[in-house]
């Protein structure tokens, strides 16, 4: 069986940077396996701008964005194995892809990092009853027939989910000369940036309907009706709310979730709250040698975090290829008061890293608090935070000082104040 | 001149069809859709049932019996799945043990094997078995299929000896003279000695186009959830006792390819084509699923459908031939347990027709079909062997099922192939995943304009009018 230092799946936005940082780590022989045609992932059908401001400091277009990685990829001469579906991945790191040339091949990896990406949440895990007409689409899904196959999908639109791909589709649909007559939240806040509230939905008058739901659709051959609800606080419909709105569209843009079904094959544990894989401060999941990252690991709001958290993934993989595993046990950092879900989730108390950023999200909005990290009792850190969103992630910083030797485990919660 | 017509291409008149293709006979089936089984076949339990339920001395519990036997080989000659999982019948308490007890007997005389658990020896099998139940009745060589495969190979199998099927082709009128019968349809009309009524839902329509019918259809909705391949909270089909006001009641459902099943309710209809799942019926499938078993990750469904049950007044199977109108046979009132017993509804039809028409063998017949490649089936070396013959096998355009362009193009181009989205996802199964076709529906979008020289706006998701896309944008 061939034998690869590193093998990456998946070439989107967080499959590149992790490539390109294992190469800079002096890891010479790392695979990219990537299923579509071509490298770049789900930034090749995001043609909006906005990609970019953290870590190129200017606004590029997803494909342009890409581009950037590519290019960095090529000169550091990176495999890309493209048109290639990795079919199983086994706890000892074995990877199994197919392709049209080489047909099933399986190779022996020393470490493993998923770069997978996330699917969206399909009508059937939202409560939509009724008939199953055509004219019902995730976000994604419209928005890749439309800006890569170049087809709208329809002419009458409504949008399920206040999610940033629903906003986006907003304004593209409505710029190829749909008529979108309106966007339901179920939460009583957007779930979408602030910037794509205002530049989608206000700048094009689309009426946004918060605490609304769409319960039904209708229509045998095409949609041709929805039925929308408003909802009370605990998400349930208000009797005779009911509003029917005549469209021949629904998208869905209601959540997106980590793709882990490679690994759940492979052993790796799934942290319920992100749905995915448990990591440590090295982004290494419950499987020795197998890393996750992007939004296979938890679903970013930004690209730019999403390369830089893969970039951190190949740092841990570097350093495990070269070191092996870190010294000591692992404590765990655990979401306190309205904290819903941190990543990573494990340091090495006896081994930290030198800067460990824990990505986490606010359960509800909230004008200011205060962020704490405390070892028990023991407060670390205070941080004051203004307008806490749940759509915008947040970040808790720790230095290898803050972590070294803790006798238990980290707590990172919000307080009022 | 056709000898025989039949009106309907659901599990029935497939079947049918297919057993009646290895005679020297010419055949047309009609169906009103723009696929075979889209009715009752298309969203059902799809469980082979063995024949212990239905009523003593009913035509079903006849024909249950007699089909469910067939199935295993019937699969296996038209290559279909076919897995026995096994049916248990979880009982709460003294009184339902009682009923267990009923329907043992009913099996030993209808020769079908079961064997009685305890609820320890049960729960060890089934971990998630509620805390209500108390005793199981294990019916072990139960299967689970997937219908529209069987269906769909049936009819394929049927056309590749001469049948000829018509979609978008519903009986709209039906004139009776000296030497037979003129069905008319928009695709034409069709002139045949003999009729075969397998409308489902529709049947009670097509009997009165000759004679007024004595039963009346009342179809029933059943709702059914689908959870994801990697939440399997059960190994065998779960069943609360049955009842003469619930029927079967609310099951949990191991599918051939690892999905659970969760329903369905059983609601009359007014309109027997409202297929809408409904707040209420969803909810009565949750709350009724919670007697037989706990932990059931609703929360992991990936689609919710509703099936129309063909049922009538009449509480039993109907097949026969109309008194008053010789060469028209009814092959109606096919509920529950139609999917297990349509092989035997076919041969008592094939009786009927025997009685007053010579079947002749056609010994150039072939009863079996070319067995579709399916990757997932194959050894490594296998697939890469097949995908250095055709590399359009070794492209994985649905990633959750893990199915190859290749198969997709074969479910096209075969006999009676594909010709809508939908009609791929039946055949082969792309958008049955957990992403529900939100990756590679577009790209079978692509494959069937391709194969079927159309354009991208022509392809439908499934009826003529569902179009997918509405314009094109590229400049």
């Amino acid at each position: 069986m061939k034998r690869v230092q590193a093998i990456i799946i998946g070439g989107g936005s967080a499959g590149l940077s992790a490539a390109v940082t294992l190469k800079k780590n002096g890891i010479s022989d790392v695979l990219v396996i990537e299923k579509d045609e071509e490298p770049g992932g789900i930034l090749e059908q995001c043609i909006h701008n906005g990609f970019g401001l953290q870590t190129f400091k200017e606004q590029l277009s997803g494909p342009a964005y890409a581009e950037r990685f590519l290019r960095m990829a090529e000169e550091e001469n990176v495999k890309i194995l493209c048109n290639t579906t990795v079919t199983k991945l086994t706890p000892d790191k074995i990877v199994e892809y197919v392709n049209a040339e080489e047909g099933v091949v399986q190779v022996q990896a020393d470490a493993v990092i998923l770069a997978v990406g996330c699917y969206e949440r399909p009508r059937g895990g939202i409560n939509i009853n009724g008939t199953r007409p055509a004219g019902v689409y995730t976000a994604g899904q419209a928005q890749r027939y439309l800006n890569i196959d170049g087809y709208l999908v329809g002419k009458r639109v409504f949008i399920l989910g206040s999610g940033d791909i629903g906003l986006i589709m907003a304004r593209r649909m409505t710029l190829e000369g749909a008529k979108v007559v309106g966007v339901a939240e179920i939460m009583p806040y957007s779930n979408g940036l602030p910037r794509n509230m205002k530049q989608c939905l206000e700048d094009f008058d689309i009426p946004l309907y918060l605490s609304h739901t769409v319960t039904k659709v209708f229509g045998k051959d095409r949609l041709e009706k929805i039925e929308v609800v408003a909802v009370d606080e605990n998400k349930n419909p208000i009797a005779d709310s009911e509003q029917y709105f005549d469209v021949d569209t629904l998208l869905l843009s209601c959540g997106l979730i980590p793709e882990n079904h490679l690994a759940e094959q492979a052993g790796v544990r799934l942290d319920p709250s992100t749905k995915g894989p448990f990591v440590d401060d090295r982004y290494m999941t419950e499987a020795e040698g197998i890393f996750a990252c992007g939004n296979g690991l938890h679903v970013h709001d930004l690209v730019d975090y999403v390369s830089l958290q893969a970039a951190r993934a190949a740092e841990g993989a570097a350093s495990y290829l070269k070191n092996g595993k870190p010294q000591g046990e692992p404590r765990r950092i655990v979401s306190g008061n309205q904290v819903s879900y941190c990543v990573p989730s494990k340091f090495y108390p006896a081994d930290p890293v030198e800067k460990l950023t824990v990505y986490f999200r606010v359960r509800t909005p909230m004008d200011s608090g205060t962020l704490v990290i405390r070892c028990g009792d023991q407060v670390i850190r205070k941080v004051k935070k203004r307008k806490l969103l749940p759509s915008v992630m947040e970040e808790a910083v720790l230095l290898r000082k803050d972590m070294t030797d803790l006798k238990d485990d980290l707590t990172i919660e919000i307080v009022e104040g | 001149m056709y000898d025989i017509v039949i009106i309907g291409a659901g599990i029935t008149g497939a079947m049918l069809s297919w057993k009646l293709s290895r005679y020297r006979l010419k055949i047309a089936v009609l169906e009103k859709e723009n696929d075979i089984a889209e009715g009752a076949t298309m969203a059902n339990s799809a469980i082979v049932h063995t024949g212990y339920d239905p009523e003593d001395g009913t035509l079903k519990a006849e024909l249950n019996v007699k089909g469910a036997q067939q199935y295993e080989q019937i699969c296996a000659q038209l290559h279909c799945a076919y897995k026995t999982v096994g049916a248990y019948i979880a009982a709460c308490g003294a009184e339902e043990e009682e009923q267990l007890a009923v329907l043992a007997a009913r099996a030993d005389a209808r020769g079908i094997p079961y064997r009685m658990l305890s609820r320890d020896e049960a729960i060890a099998e089934e971990p998630n078995l509620s805390e209500q139940v108390t005793r199981v009745l294990d019916f072990y060589t139960t299967a689970v299929i997937y219908p529209w495969e069987v269906a769909d190979a049936c009819m394929e199998t049927a056309c590749g000896n001469g049948a000829k099927l018509y979609l978008n082709a519903p009986c709209c009128g039906i004139t009776k003279d000296s030497d037979g019968f003129t069905v008319e349809t928009p695709a034409g009309s069709f002139r045949t000695r003999y009729i075969i009524n397998a409308a489902g839902v529709h049947a009670e329509q097509i009997h009165n186009m000759v004679a007024k019918a004595d039963w009346h259809a009342t179809p029933r909705k059943g709702e059914y959830y689908v959870l994801d391949q990697d939440a399997q909270p059960i190994r065998h089909i779960i069943f609360p006792v049955p009842s003469k006001e619930k029927g079967k009641g609310v099951l949990a459902i191991p599918t051939v390819y690892g999905n659970t099943l969760i329903g369905p309710n059983s609601d009359f209809l007014d309109d027997p084509d409202d297929n809408g799942t409904t707040v209420d019926g969803l909810a009565y499938v949750r709350a009724n699923i919670s007697k037989t078993l706990q932990n059931i990750p609703l929360n992991r469904s990936i689609r919710t459908f509703a099936g129309i049950r063909p049922t009538t007044t009449c509480p039993d199977f109907i097949v026969t031939e109309l008194p008053d109108v010789p060469h028209f046979i009814d092959a109606v009132s096919i509920e529950s347990p139609g999917l297990a017993s349509s092989p035997a509804i076919a041969d008592k039809v094939i009786a009927i027709l025997a009685e007053s028409l010579t079947l002749t063998e056609n010994p150039d017949a072939v009863m079996t079909r070319k067995a579709p490649v399916v990757l997932a089936a194959l050894s490594d070396a296998e697939r890469s062997a097949l995908i250095a013959e055709n590399p359009a096998y070794g492209r994985i355009i649905c990633r959750c099922e893990k199915i190859s362009e290749g198969e997709i193009v074969d479910c096209i181009r075969k006999p009676c192939g594909a010709r809508t989205v939908k009609g791929v996802k039946k055949r082969v199964r792309p958008g049955m995943g957990r992403c529900q076709g939100g990756f590679c529906e577009p790209k079978v979008v692509h494959i069937l304009a391709r194969e079927l020289g159309i354009s991208p706006l022509e392809v439908v998701y499934d009826s003529p009018k569902s179009n997918i896309l509405e314009s094109d944008n590229r400049i």
